[in-house]
């Protein structure tokens, strides 16, 4: 209920600051009935600050949920939500796109991104799920950094020899919340929401699975079904996030991290909760950044980091920590 | 006495008296001598060929000191050293990657996933943008960078003795803190120092002397036979802390120093090499893989670690010769496959895992 409420108040405050800082009356006001402020003002509130505080708050939610699956599907701390190569097909995507097909919109170029994630999603759970004991933790997470290598290498080799593709990977990999209006939300959706709900429904078996595989089955649960329906989660959630945003790194890795040494080992507690706190330190990065460096910006990735990482180790020496 | 059975050696000396058994373990040997006959190879290319090609004869001349003064100045002075800084990086980072993954018993740990390559970037950044310990080659502000990060590393996550899983926690940590702090020193730069830091970062071997190939050989002669003289006790510690100490293994003491000659060893190798990327995860992987082993083997590791740094910059050096693409970019197109292959395959022949 806490991490809510803190939720909201970033929100808030998330409309209130920038490089024009509104009172919060007026943000208020801007919000209920645009026609009552000075245009301007509803125009920054409305127009630019109100997509981006939702873009943080949905992409935050998403990576933050996704992490806490991939993790638990993995049975390694140090999963994140891109580890099936989600985030690397996304900038292959971009890349090949803008490279080879000289794509360069906003919404086209952001579906490429997401064909990329689940073409690379779907070839990492074939190649770590063949043979004997399916897709088991350490197989699905080598399978998935190798792709993940070769794809950003293959990315980086096309981005370092086309300028074009060049441009449009940097733009899409500087990680940014801003640029976006309701069309891109709303293509994004649906993804969105079909991956938290299959996300949450995977939470029970989560739990089995994290006393080992062996007993996992024993209590009946269906393994293999256990972790495509995750994986499918994970791709649906990561790859809409990623392609809207680009790669933000750090939040789910850690987040997952962060809620567990309060919530303990239960995935119903610790993927609804990693949903929430998960935007709460997106969206307070985002802030900062906007104020650290004014009038310029700091990638909203880094802030969390920097921020984060600190108070990540203090919790770590603090909590006697559930293990993976 | 010696008797060799089903790849076991038993021996019995009168004096001293000591007798024991030596379990040779074919397939780590076989790969080992098939990994050095590669590794030789590759060398006599990466020395012969190029825009001065040589004969392996006149390269052998030259390499005993007797041919040209032309051959000489470009084996001795240009080909050698850049290919002993692949050879000795390649190993360090295999090596040192084996070291962590047995230590954290977890397949994803690296010196790259861990903070250690990220503070030697951070020192870096630090050294050209503000100036701090100006006048120090960029080599040396990595080294010190790195063995600050994989010390803040260890003591951060000391709490009355260290586990496995603090580690690799406190590693994501203080690697991203690395990560964001190099980047907000980029952002602060001016356009030359940015260039100059992001031309180390990206990790080439062009201009590698023997003042890089030097530290790095003597690092490797003091840190292998260290780390291989507590292989034993690296094997005690996979089977988990409790385990490991009713097996009368100091197991924090043992723990610190594999940590420490870890960190040391990647270090070193990202001191003279720049980070390069994916050699110290995917070496031990696909060396344990052929092998049939049940851990990463220190020696397969290190050999499999030069060969794809060897192989990798001979390849961006040679054939893509035009373009800029860094060994790392090389590396990851190389090595990825081969260990996804290997995943295939072991599948298929039901030994997955």
């Amino acid at each position: 209920m806490g991490s809510a409420a803190v939720l909201a108040v970033l929100c808030l405050l998330s409309l209130a600051i920038g490089s024009r800082a509104i009172p919060l009356d007026e943000v208020a006001r801007a919000l209920v009935d645009p026609a009552s402020v000075d245009p301007e003002v509803a125009a920054i509130v409305g127009g630019t600050r109100l997509f981006r505080t939702l873009v943080a708050v949905l992409a935050g939610a998403a990576l933050g949920l996704a992490g806490a699956v991939m993790q638990g599907l993995t049975r390694n701390p140090l999963a994140d939500p891109g580890l099936l190569g989600v985030s690397a097909g996304a900038a292959f995507g971009i890349v090949l796109a803008a490279g080879a097909l000289g794509v360069s919109g906003l919404l086209p170029s952001i579906w490429f991104a997401f064909a990329g994630a689940a073409a690379a999603a779907v070839a990492v759970y074939l190649l770590g799920s063949r043979g004997r004991g399916g897709a088991s933790p350490v197989k699905l997470a080598l399978a998935g950094i190798a792709v993940t290598y070769l794809l950003d290498s293959l990315t980086g080799g096309i981005a370092l020899t086309d300028p074009e593709a060049l441009d449009r990977y940097r733009y899409w990999s500087s990680g940014s919340l801003t640029g976006h209006d309701g069309g891109t939300l709303l293509a994004v959706a649906p993804f969105l929401a079909a991956g938290a709900l299959l996300a949450l429904s995977t939470a029970p078996a989560l739990n089995s699975l994290s006393l080992g595989e062996d007993v996992a089955a024993a209590l009946g649960r269906r393994l293999a079904l256990v972790r495509l329906g995750g994986a499918l989660a994970i791709t649906l959630l990561t790859g809409a996030a990623v392609a809207v945003t680009g790669p933000i790194v750090f939040v789910g890795l850690v987040v997952p991290h962060l809620v567990r040494t309060v919530t303990g080992p239960d995935h119903r507690w610790l993927l609804p909760s990693s949903m929430l706190v998960a935007p709460c330190l997106l969206l307070a990065a985002d802030i900062l950044g906007r104020v650290v460096v004014r009038p310029s910006e700091l990638d909203v990735s880094l802030v969390a980091a920097f921020l984060g990482a600190p108070f990540f180790i203090a919790l770590v020496r603090r909590r006697r920590l559930a293990e993976l | 006495m010696l008797e060799l059975s089903r790849g076991r050696l038993h021996f019995r000396l009168t004096r001293p008296p000591v007798s024991g058994i030596l379990r040779l373990r074919l397939a780590v040997v076989w790969l080992g001598a098939g990994l050095a006959a590669l590794l030789a190879l590759c060398l006599t290319v990466a020395m012969g060929s190029g825009d001065y090609a040589l004969t392996p004869h006149g390269l052998l001349n030259a390499l005993l000191g007797a041919g040209e003064r032309a051959d000489l100045f470009v084996v001795w002075e240009l080909r050698l050293p850049r290919a002993t800084v692949a050879l000795l990086a390649g190993a360090a980072l295999g090596l040192s990657g084996a070291i962590f993954q047995s230590v954290t018993r977890n397949p994803l740990a690296s010196p790259d996933m861990l903070g250690i390559t990220q503070g030697a970037g951070t020192a870096v950044a630090a050294g050209v943008v503000l100036g701090t310990g100006a006048g120090l080659a960029p080599q040396t502000l990595g080294l010190a960078g790195a063995l600050a990060s994989g010390l803040a590393i260890y003591l951060l996550a000391w709490k009355r003795g260290t586990t496995g899983y603090r580690i690799v926690l406190v590693g994501i940590g203080v690697s991203w803190m690395c990560v964001s702090l190099t980047s907000y020193l980029l952002s602060r730069a001016e356009l030359y120092q940015a260039q100059k830091v992001l031309g180390w970062l990206v990790g080439n071997l062009n201009d590698r002397g023997w003042q890089h190939a030097g530290p790095l050989a003597l690092a490797l002669a003091v840190l292998l036979p260290s780390v291989l003289l507590l292989g034993r006790w690296q094997r005690t510690l996979r089977l988990g802390d409790e385990v490991a100490g009713g097996l009368g293994t100091p197991v924090q003491r043992v723990r610190l120093a594999l940590l420490l000659g870890g960190a040391a060893l990647a270090a070193f190798a990202t001191a003279a090499a720049g980070p390069v990327l994916f050699v110290a995860l995917a070496a031990p992987q696909i060396a344990q893989r052929t092998a049939r082993a049940g851990s990463p083997p220190l020696t397969a590791s290190a050999l499999t670690g030069s060969t794809i740094v060897l192989v990798g910059d001979l390849i961006s050096q040679r054939l893509l010769a035009d373009s800029v693409l860094p060994v790392g970019v090389v590396t990851g197109v190389l090595g990825a496959p081969f260990l996804l292959w290997q995943l295939a395959r072991a599948n298929r022949t039901g030994t997955g895992g």
